[in-house]
């Protein structure tokens, strides 16, 4: 007798713990984010993107149950004895009650580890970058809809043979094929059953010229039956699609960093980890977002990922040419009537003496009026410089739209980046 | 006899597990071993972890510390802190029992019969099993359960429904009757009677809430008579039958933690038995099969390998020493009941007397069928295994600053070792034995609880967060007086009495 079925699991999804486990991320979301926030900040620039190993304290994720405490009496029967006889006493190890109760440690935290697990890169990015957002991100240019999307939309008797939807087809051929030969097959039916009485029959009175009849009319009706096509043109269904205008909420970030001379590695690194955050931010959170990289000393350049972030180009500092570049880029690649624009600016704030007044007539009369946001981060750790007094200007004209941070040692990167991209809660 | 062995390499396949099974199964019959059917399900380690973490159960309701399990058990698992267990059984029907595609083709017999005969056969024949659960019923019943947290999460949110589960689960263990026999579970009759259940129960609470003042002056006279009339063992059943201000919904929330705590509660009492009976089945099994030429000596070699890290007791003063094994002492005591009617002695004739010569099938059956862990240590411990395991017994005082050794394993301290073994393994006295006694029914409506110390062992440093969890359902004040004998030795009271008024709403805000 089989009493015993074998089957086979290996298969099946092996993540039902998946739910449990987010569940409980959500209910640890502070413990974890403070070890993100400091994870981040010990990290190397280009070491952004694995998990994380987190740490809670044990106590707080306890679950309490009644138990006994300590105290009292108690007997424990232990196996091993080696050297005791009833009735002797033995001194009780120092600190705590030891021998004979494991598992008996208080839930006080001492002498209990942490409570460790790993988080994968993508949830250490999500928590990285939780509750940020480009701000002023407004859907633009409604009417020229240049973006579509396909929608699934019904069925079609025409179309590229991709898109055959088989099921639909397969229904109508063989509905074509039950209502064309139904005829013929009643006709069948009815033709063998009397054949078949008539060849019951005895020899002598079976009615030899009609039975050849019979038998000639039911084999012209099953070739008949056979000739119908198996599937047909106009079997065939397609499955349609339409093409659906969605607005469109394109967004472009322009990326200025200044490598001037006075920038020292440090601050050139601070300035890289930085735009760094930004750049994967942008490329997490927003699918679509183009990113513009512009670098400068005395002239600007438009380089490319790679560049922007290694190079080692060097030289003086006119920050207005970057702000020029920038205007000038726009007017030729992103009408500000089809694109959000946003900048973020990372300097020391050194510049030449005049270029800085320059500067803010730039920025106040030209490019503000184009973008959503403008971040400027100082990465100095010492007095205010020029440009900052004169972006302080800027600000007060728009306080929306404009943001500007100081940053003096690497550990200041990461809450600047959160306060400048926080989301406000409308 | 010179049966062909069935497989000589350790690679594992279906059709070997099928053939391993069928032999297991022909012999389990001679010996009587009487099952349940057998699902016998291959997974990989990874799906073992989720296993693991939902204690076992094939689906679970979701909830955010079977997440803390699971993460608990992967870390340890990555980092090689521990192997996984070679298998998990469930008490249903079919049972249920998984196996690891990593383990080897003598692994996988071993696990066959452990799991697939030995526990099997308990679950289907001890009489705590027999009265407690039902089989064929605990797979929906957790179908049921899973949706109907998913539903109440839908309507109510997700933080809402974990605020009850996380205040039941504290309780969970005082979700138990003890005593009286509970009726058995089946989805089919919960969905049907769960909305005729909601109605009614509101119902039966609102009478008990009836605040209409019977007649005047007199009333304030007569003795009120006190509710609950006795003493209530099971928390979460009093709560959901008398809790004032709980909905519905979270009624059937403590209801569904109340009864799985129940299904597993005689898991929890018949540890030693039921953990010593797989062991010597698969013992006596893969033996027969060794015998009867089924299986190669490399094969044996491997078996007993396994076989005795399953049942190893290190010593006490080891720095492996948790506890005594469960499947060592379980293990020893089946062994010494069968010697000792193959090959009895004096003494045994003398201890059991009814027991030594007889027919040992018959002696292990019942001894497997009739008892809990306590009884069953009570009952069979025999000197011999006593002395084998060189047991001795610690008694401890706080008050002392040296332990006494109150019994060891010889002549005269063979009855009170065991007794003493047979009380450690008394469930009752492992949790703290605490009762409601009292609703304040005409007043403010406040819940006493006692807590009979048992050895003078207060309470541990939970005892107030789990107080708050009760307050939790509960809804008004609750009280906690602990007492060793007659004399009252601590009092909890939530929210606190000797705090400030302004500390009291504070406390109430964060855990309310």
């Amino acid at each position: 007798m089989i009493n015993s079925y074998v089957i086979d699991r290996r298969l099946n999804g092996k993540n039902k713990s998946a739910v449990n486990r987010r569940r409980f991320l959500e209910r640890y979301r502070k413990h974890i984010k403070k070890a993100v926030n400091e994870a981040v900040n010990k990290r190397s620039i280009t070491d952004m993107e694995h998990g994380e190993s987190i740490s809670i304290p044990s106590e707080d994720i306890h679950e309490p149950v009644f138990g006994h405490g300590q105290g009292g009496t108690r007997t424990t029967v232990n196996p091993g004895n080696k050297e005791f006889s009833t009735g002797d006493r033995v001194r009780k190890p120092q600190g705590g009650s030891g021998q004979g109760r494991g598992g008996q440690a208080s839930n006080s935290g001492e002498g209990l580890d942490d409570f460790t697990f790993t988080i994968t890169q993508d949830e250490f990015l999500e928590f990285l970058f939780e509750d940020l957002e480009l701000p002023n991100l407004v859907r633009k240019d409604l009417k020229q809809m240049s973006d579509f999307v396909y929608r699934q939309a019904g069925f079609t008797s025409q179309g590229v043979p991709n898109r055959i939807n088989i099921v639909r087809s397969m229904r109508n051929a063989q509905a074509r094929r039950i209502a064309l030969s139904g005829k013929s097959r009643r006709r069948v039916k009815e033709l063998n059953a009397l054949i078949e009485q008539e060849e019951a029959k005895d020899e002598a009175l079976r009615d030899g010229q009609q039975l050849a009849q019979w038998l000639e009319e039911q084999q012209r009706l099953e070739a008949k039956i056979k000739r119908l096509p198996f599937i047909d043109d106009f079997d065939l269904r397609y499955n349609r699609s339409e093409k659906v205008p969605v607005p469109s909420n394109a967004a472009v970030m322009f990326c200025l960093m200044d490598v001037s001379g006075s920038m020292t590695q440090n601050t050139k690194d601070m300035a890289k980890r930085f735009f760094l955050l930004l750049y994967m931010f942008l490329r997490r959170n927003y699918e679509k977002i183009e990113v513009v990289f512009i670098r400068h000393h005395t002239s600007a350049k438009e380089v490319d990922e790679e560049e922007f972030f290694y190079s080692r180009e060097t030289g003086g500092t006119i920050v207005s040419s970057a702000l020029r570049m920038m205007h000038d880029v726009i007017k030729e690649r992103y009408p500000p009537s089809a694109w959000n624009i946003y900048a973020a600016q990372a300097s020391d704030g050194d510049n030449w003496n005049d270029d800085s007044p320059q500067c803010k007539d730039l920025l106040a009369n030209y490019l503000m009026p184009l973008v959503q946001y403008y971040s400027y981060i100082e990465i100095t750790p010492r007095d205010h410089q020029a440009l900052w007094y004169a972006y302080e200007d800027v600000r007060a004209e728009h306080p929306e739209h404009f943001a500007m941070e100081q940053i003096i040692d690497p550990g200041d990167i990461y809450p600047v980046f959160r306060q400048l991209f926080q989301r406000k809660s409308a | 006899m010179s049966n062909k062995p069935i497989s000589t390499g350790s690679e594992w396949t279906f059709e070997l597990i099928q053939e391993y099974d069928a032999v297991i199964a022909d012999i389990a019959q001679e010996f009587r071993l009487d099952t349940y059917p057998n699902q016998i399900e291959i997974i990989s380690s990874e799906q073992m972890m989720d296993a693991y973490s939902s204690i076992g159960m094939p689906v679970g309701y979701h909830h955010w510390s079977y997440g803390k399990q699971f993460l608990q058990t992967q870390q340890n698992y990555q980092r090689g802190f521990m192997g996984l267990a070679y298998e998990i059984v469930i008490n249903s029907s079919p049972c249920i029992a998984y196996l690891m595609e990593e383990n080897t083709m003598p692994m996988q017999a071993l696990v066959i019969a452990h799991a697939c005969y030995g526990h099997n056969s308990f679950f289907k024949n001890n009489y705590l099993f027999k009265t407690w659960t039902d089989a064929t019923a605990i797979i929906d019943y957790l179908v049921f359960a899973k949706n109907y947290v998913i539903q109440c999460e839908e309507r109510y949110g997700v933080a809402e429904v974990e605020r009850i589960l996380d205040s039941c689960h504290a309780l969970q263990n005082y979700g138990v009757d003890r005593y009286k026999r509970p009726s058995p579970i089946s989805a089919a009759e919960e969905r049907a009677r769960q909305e005729e259940r909601e109605a009614y129960m509101q119902q039966q609470v609102n009478l008990l809430w009836r605040t209409i003042p019977t007649s005047e002056g007199k009333a304030e006279t007569r003795q009120q008579p006190r509710y609950p009339a006795e003493p209530q063992e099971n928390l979460l059943y009093f709560i959901e039958k008398n809790a004032p201000l709980l909905e519905p919904w979270q009624r059937e929330l403590v209801r569904i933690v109340r009864k799985l705590a129940q299904y597993f509660y005689p898991q929890r009492q018949t540890q030693v038995m039921n953990e010593g009976w797989a062991s010597f089945w698969h013992y006596s099994l893969m033996n027969e099969l060794y015998d009867r030429g089924y299986i190669t000596e490399g094969f044996m070699m491997e078996f007993l390998a396994s076989h005795s890290a399953v049942v190893f007791q290190p010593p006490y003063d080891s720095p492996y020493y948790s506890g005594l094994n469960p499947y060592t002492l379980g293990f020893n005591i089946y062994r010494d009941l069968k010697r000792m009617c193959q090959e009895p002695t004096e003494e045994d004739r003398e201890w059991f007397p009814e027991i030594a010569g007889g027919d040992w099938l018959d002696t292990l059956h019942f001894a497997m069928e009739n008892f809990k862990d306590e009884s069953f240590i009570q009952q069979f411990l025999s000197p011999k295994v006593m002395r084998d395991m060189h047991l001795f017994a610690v008694f401890d005082d706080e008050d002392e600053s040296e332990y006494r050794i109150s019994a060891i394993h010889n002549e005269p301290g063979y009855r009170k070792l065991r007794a003493l073994l047979a009380e450690q393994y008394n469930l009752s006295n492992r949790e703290p034995n605490i009762q409601v006694v009292d609703v304040d029914l005409r007043g403010d409506r406040a819940l006493t609880l006692h807590h009979r110390r048992h050895n003078n062992i207060p309470l541990n440093n939970d005892a107030e967060e789990v107080l708050r969890h009760l307050h939790r359902l509960w809804g008004f004040d609750v009280h906690l007086h602990s007492y060793d004998g007659e004399t009252l030795r601590q009092s909890y009271h939530l929210p606190p009495a000797d705090t400030s008024a302004e500390n009291v709403f504070e406390d109430n805000l964060k855990f309310v």
